[in-house]
């Protein structure tokens, strides 16, 4: 019970049980058509099929690969030019409606665009999860520079830090929780864009055996496969969460 | 540890701010000797701050120069070690990363500039705080941290900057002694800036004091009360009078202050 008290993280366990409990009486029952809603029992049943006859493992580790490419370009890209932004407030005054704008909009919408442009292909994916990663990084890069405590910066002044080692040094740390809010805000839009674009086109990992299952109606399976996405998310999230105590340890 | 001697020649400091130029210090000169202890006191807005930001190297473009052991120091400097007003630790850094990072900015391996930082560790009493991080540690600790790295980067001049102003006074008192106790142990030389009279007159050897804006040196106080010296001086009759004398003058600029403020709000 103790053990309970102190991680409340699992205090969510009993409600997802119960809700899966729900849901697989619900569509035994006959209250959920199983067209639309699959039992967990079945979804699960579905699995040894995923793997051998989908190739499920290849579909995972592709459209992991693709959103990890994109968000590690976002991450290179995305902190210089918000580092910049921060540094140069002219260059802020010029650019950042426009980042926020960009922020704001659909780019998904433009994938018959990049589809002309770039074919379809794995590089234009990637290159559009790029697109949507790279704004909150830029973004929360700009915010998390600004709301460095000037005192800290003096601090490194004093000891005579300057250029790059005042940033390695004392203001990229402690900008690093802000910053990771972006980068983790940019690989769950990326994620989402990424298998969006694969569903969409029908290249790729996970998006695109969605579709496949979906449109053959294997609704258990096409949950199964969406509960990987899930897991890929989740699995991004718990990473970061462990780059950035490295990085910052409080 | 080898103490340097400071001295402030002719210094100024003028802003343009969007309402006209203001002049923030004006004409200031002093010097510390080598291992004295020198408080600066003076109301808010007195430009003491910007003082200690002229002095620590952190402020550029003022007139006038500022001298270490005869040389002009310009910029940051190796000789001079700066205590901040705010908390200044580093909160990714446990207390002896914390104090070992002037070792570490300087490229000191890292088990030498360790071992080293042990020492100031225990010099400020916080041998059992080691691998704690900045929140988990009180206030007063905190500032002690910070005052053990600041002493790490070994200066010739330990410059502090109202170090105490965000304790309880009792904290503030039991703190001041600390820092009695080390630079006794250090022999170094200390201009601490303050607008607490007592911290002033329990810690130095001598105060000085600073008129309302623009901040000149009003008038020296030499405090000869006997050392060492611990808390328990704020006691004695002396004590008393030292205080009453430079709250005296202090009082006079502190009402100017105090109309300036009220003035410019309802302007």
């Amino acid at each position: 019970m103790k053990a309970w008290l102190h991680r409340p993280a699992l205090w969510v366990l009993p409600f997802l049980v119960l809700g899966l409990a729900a849901q697989e009486a619900g569509v035994r029952l006959g209250f959920i058509p199983q067209v639309m809603i699959a039992a967990p029992t079945a979804i699960l049943g579905k699995m040894p099929m995923l793997v051998a006859e989908e190739e499920l493992l290849e579909r995972i580790g592709l459209t992991f690969g693709l959103t990890f490419a994109a968000a590690a370009l976002a991450i290179l890209a995305g902190v210089p030019v918000g580092w910049a932004l921060h540094r140069f407030r002219l260059l802020n005054r010029a650019y950042e409606s426009w980042f926020v704008g960009l922020g704001a909009a659909p780019l998904i919408l433009l994938y018959p665009l990049f589809l002309v442009m770039f074919g379809r292909n794995l590089f234009t994916i990637t290159l559009m999860g790029f697109m949507v990663a790279v704004i909150p990084v830029v973004l929360k890069t700009r915010e998390g520079m600004d709301g460095v405590r000037p005192v800290l910066i003096a601090v490194g002044k004093s000891f005579k830090l300057s250029g790059l080692r005042l940033f390695w040094k004392v203001q990229f740390p402690a900008a690093v929780p802000v910053i990771f809010t972006g980068i983790r805000l940019g690989l769950i839009v990326s994620l989402i864009n990424i298998v969006a674009l694969e569903f969409l086109v029908n290249i790729g990992g996970l998006g695109r055996l969605i579709n496949d299952l979906a449109e053959r109606f294997e609704t258990a399976a096409m949950y199964g496969a969406i509960g990987f996405v899930v897991a890929i998310s989740v699995t991004f999230f718990v990473l970061t969460e462990r780059i950035e105590l490295w990085l910052r340890p409080k | 540890m080898s103490a340097g001697a400071l001295a402030v020649e002719h210094v100024g400091k003028r802003f343009v701010t969007p309402q006209g130029t203001v002049t923030a210090v004006e004409d200031v000169s002093f010097s510390v000797k080598k291992g004295e202890f020198v408080s600066i006191i003076g109301p808010s807005g007195c430009g003491k701050s910007t003082l200690f930001a002229i002095i620590g190297g952190l402020l550029d473009q003022y007139e006038g120069r500022v001298l270490v052991d005869g040389h002009t120091v310009d910029g940051a400097h190796h000789d001079i070690g700066m205590v901040f007003q705010e908390e200044s630790t580093f909160p990714w850094r446990t207390t002896i990363e914390n104090i070992a990072f002037p070792l570490e900015v300087a490229g000191m391996p890292k088990k030498e500039r360790l071992e080293k930082a042990v020492h100031f560790l225990e010099l400020v009493g916080l041998t059992d705080f080691a691998h704690r991080y900045p929140s988990e540690l009180s206030g007063g600790m905190r500032q002690r941290t910070a005052m053990a790295r600041t002493l790490a980067f070994e200066p010739k001049i330990l410059l502090m900057d109202e170090p105490f102003a965000a304790l309880d006074e009792q904290t503030r008192l039991l703190l001041g002694d600390q820092v009695l106790r080390i630079w006794r142990e250090l022999n170094q030389t200390t201009l601490l800036i303050t607008h607490n009279i007592t911290e002033a007159v329990q810690l130095s050897d001598r105060v000085l004091v600073m008129t309302y804006r623009p901040g000149r040196l009003k008038r020296e106080v030499p405090i000869d009360l006997p050392r060492p010296r611990s808390s328990e001086v704020v006691g004695s009759v002396a004590f008393g009078q030292l205080v009453g004398q430079i709250w005296k003058d202090l009082r006079e600029e502190a009402s100017r202050g105090m109309k300036a403020t009220e003035g410019g709000r309802n302007d």
